[in-house]
């Protein structure tokens, strides 16, 4: 029984695929603080950033609507940001009675709220893009490359490594569980709280089981010579032609924030 | 090396563990280098301990001696390098994103300048059949693929003696079957710590029983294995000591 299924990356002979994993992640970067950065309700900047990003679904041979419908997964995230409707001043849209108070909804606060919920949405598809055509390692790697802390990057590649490992143990008790789940004819079901018990225990379970997993992993890496300080391979040399990619795509979006403030 | 000095010698060892359960009591035991030893005995007899003691994870009281070399504090880290440590689970052996990055864990650590890194893996990849899997995940390998890399993390440190964990626990006949010729095919001390009896009897000429953190019995494991009498007070067999 394999936990595969949680890995993000779907392996392909795409453009973007090949593309060197620091160049993605910088540009992917890049393109969610320019998204970032557009001034609520520049739509036309809005449409400027999604058919920059659709262009790198369909250079990514993924399909277009990949990133589209698994960036939906942000909107309850964005309902945060729902007070900026009564918030915003402007003129009045919509009122909502609440006993003796009165919610007033603005124009320019609904502009804003679908701004905000319109860039997270954009913002979700370059993260999904990139992770879906780096295999994790690869983005680790450019990690280091950015000078993220190489100890917090340790931590990723444990935690991938072994989030692995654990979704197949807890995949393990829950079928064991389910083995046992067994009811004579006629009798109820179990209650709530009973079940909910159960699925206490197994948290517990797997809690103890990654603790002692953790203990011999560390006794693993003290026999190899672990020290405490975190050590790696050096970077791999970068391609000329990724170095291109980089300074293009770096320009696109530039220009595409420098237009949105000079217009705006 | 010189032949004459023992690749591991175990002098009046004994270890508790920190909750006072005694795991191992008077421990004496010489190897002699290229022999391959294997160490049977029931569960809890104290085994695994004693794998930890040979490259100073878990120390207690007694000597460990690796090439004439003791395992201290002061030579602990030449000690990781001579003695190549295999868990059971591979899965605690193996904690790196790639296989590469895991098999050149031992030598970066090490200190080792970068093509020689990389020659090391690619060799010890090579030696247990792995060469194509170098990009691979862990995660992606079935039980036999794991324990092959596993293998590899620690002949690409180059190591001269080797002590592995139950390294036929989980495998099928096959994959176990190639494992033992795997082994076979090394040059390096080896110990052994099974209860799989069919590859002691295919992999170790010697053979040591453990019962209760003592070696009770040590010799020949052809002549051993068939003393059902001796596997039966040892509880080494399927219907002893109930």
């Amino acid at each position: 029984m394999h936990a595969n299924f949680i890995d993000p990356f779907h392996a392909r002979d795409s453009l973007l695929h090949h593309v060197d994993p620091r160049v993605k992640l910088v540009l992917a970067v890049a393109f969610i603080l320019t998204t970032a950065l557009l001034p609520p309700a520049a739509w036309p900047g809005y449409i400027l950033v999604f058919a920059l990003i659709l262009a790198v679904a369909i250079a990514s041979a993924l399909g277009p609507f990949f990133a589209i419908k698994r960036a939906f997964l942000v909107l309850p995230f964005v309902l945060a940001a729902l007070p900026v409707l009564f918030t915003t001043p402007g003129e009045p849209w919509l009122h909502v009675p609440l006993g003796r108070w009165a919610l007033t909804a603005t124009a320019a606060g609904l502009a804003r709220f679908a701004s905000i919920a319109l860039k997270s949405w954009l913002s979700m598809q370059a993260g999904i893009l990139l992770a879906a055509s780096t295999p994790f390692p690869q983005l680790l790697m450019a990690m280091r490359a950015l000078r993220v802390p190489r100890l917090l990057v340790g931590v990723f590649g444990l935690m991938w490594r072994y989030l692995f490992v654990l979704a197949d143990e807890a995949l393990r008790l829950m079928r064991a569980r389910e083995a046992r789940s067994a009811a004579l004819a006629g009798a109820g079901g179990s209650s709530v709280l009973w079940r909910a018990k159960v699925t206490g225990y197994m948290a517990g379970s797997l809690f103890l089981r990654g603790y002692e997993r953790s203990e011999r992993i560390y006794d693993a890496m003290l026999a190899r010579g672990y020290d405490g300080e975190v050590r790696t391979l050096p970077l791999p040399p970068m391609a000329r032609s990724d170095k291109a990619a980089l300074l293009v795509g770096l320009a696109i979006v530039g220009s595409i924030l420098a237009l949105e403030i000079w217009v705006g | 090396m010189n032949e004459r000095i023992a690749a591991v010698e175990i002098v009046d060892l004994s270890f508790s563990y920190p909750d006072g359960h005694p795991a191992l009591r008077q421990v004496h035991l010489t190897v002699a280098p290229g022999e391959r030893v294997a160490l049977v005995g029931p569960n809890g007899a104290g085994k695994s301990t004693l794998l930890l003691q040979l490259n100073g994870i878990l120390r207690g009281q007694g000597h460990v001696r690796i090439h004439g070399l003791e395992v201290a504090e002061e030579n602990i880290r030449r000690i990781r390098a001579l003695v190549g440590l295999v868990f059971q689970d591979p899965d605690d052996q193996l904690f790196s994103p790639t296989v590469y990055e895991d098999v050149a864990f031992g030598p970066i650590y090490m200190g080792l300048p970068l093509p020689e890194i990389q020659e090391r893996v690619q060799r010890s990849l090579a030696q247990v059949g792995m060469a194509d899997y170098a990009q691979r995940t862990p995660h992606h390998l079935s039980v036999g693929e794991k324990k092959r890399v596993a293998l590899a993390t620690v002949l690409s440190m180059d190591a001269t003696v080797l002590a592995l964990d139950e390294p036929s626990a989980g495998l099928d006949p096959r994959a176990r079957g190639r494992l033992i010729r795997l082994l076979k095919t090394l040059p390096q001390t080896l110990l052994v710590s099974s209860h799989d009896l069919h590859l002691v009897e295919a992999l170790c000429p010697r053979m040591v029983i453990m019962q209760d953190g003592r070696i009770v019995a040590d010799g020949d494991s052809a002549r051993m294995l068939h003393d059902e009498e001796l596997l039966a007070r040892h509880c080494l067999s399927e219907d002893s000591c109930e």
